[in-house]
């Protein structure tokens, strides 16, 4: 068994972002498709810890900083769309929200 | 040690993001998020990020999954989701995956990640002086910038939120 190198953390990451795509593409519940969002979110900082640390930088580290910051403000915004389009429509379901349409 | 930990945090951390994606009920892949951000929490300590590790925990497991769990259990919504692919999706899966698989296959080949031993590496992360040293100097501008974005999106929040006079609510 080898040491964990830097491939290994990206592949992982790259995983996680995958798996995240997948499941915004997937899934018609706009809070799921928004928890994937947000695993897609997760795998770049990871990305970003395991550069900045096989490399022996901080940027990677502050940026992260950066990412928590406005995932929580996107979190909380996108939240509040969601409730306001259930008040307005009754449904979250993707394909029921097709308004803009034609 | 060390290895046998990394890859019991990566096989859990994958094994629950999947579950986020394959489970019906949204509560359930609220919880599965949980668990896939400890898990990613976990590889950040094998970063040697024990900083971020927990400020991930705190802000991600403490504050984000927690308003979701909230919003799903308020909107209360019935089990009627309708699964499968559009056209569009099935093209954008297979581009992903293809795109995924030679990027990651280019990488294994040539090995351009290789940085040597990690261990002759000095693990920044560790330090919060570091820290608090780059936010307070180099990322001054971001950090402020940051605030303003805060505030702006807390109002944003509010407005969003609030019942004005004279929508026409269905309920």
């Amino acid at each position: 068994m080898t040491s964990a190198t830097l491939d290994h953390y990206v592949l992982i990451s790259a995983l996680l972002f995958a798996i995240g795509l997948f499941g915004v593409l997937l899934r018609r519940n706009t809070l799921v498709v928004f928890m994937c969002l947000e695993l897609m979110l997760v795998a770049s900082t990871l990305a970003l810890v395991a550069f900045s640390r096989f490399n022996g930088t901080m940027d990677g580290n502050v940026f992260v900083f950066f990412i928590l910051t406005v995932a929580a403000a996107e979190v909380a915004v996108g939240l509040a769309i969601i409730v306001a389009l259930f008040r307005k429509r009754q449904t979250i379901q993707l394909n029921e929200l097709n308004s803009l349409k034609n | 040690m060390a290895n046998f930990l990394f890859y019991a945090f990566a096989f859990f951390t994958v094994a629950t993001a999947a579950g986020v994606v394959a489970s019906k009920n949204a509560v359930n892949a609220a919880m599965c998020l949980l668990l896939s951000l400890v898990g990613v929490a976990g590889l950040f300590v094998a970063l040697n990020a024990y900083l971020l590790a927990f400020l991930l925990l705190l802000v991600y497991a403490g504050a984000i999954v927690a308003l979701f769990l909230f919003i799903v259990m308020l909107l209360d919504m019935k089990e009627t989701e309708s699964r499968g692919f559009g056209k569009l999706s099935l093209a954008a899966i297979i581009l992903a995956a293809g795109l995924l698989v030679t990027g990651l296959s280019t990488l294994v080949a040539r090995g351009h990640l290789d940085t040597g031993n990690p261990a002759l590496t000095p693990a920044l992360g560790t330090d919060i002086k570091l820290y608090s040293y780059q936010l307070f100097t180099t990322y001054l501008l971001p950090v402020q910038v940051m605030g303003f974005l805060l505030l702006i999106a807390m109002l944003g929040v509010i407005v969003l939120s609030k019942r004005w006079e004279g929508s026409d609510d269905v309920t």
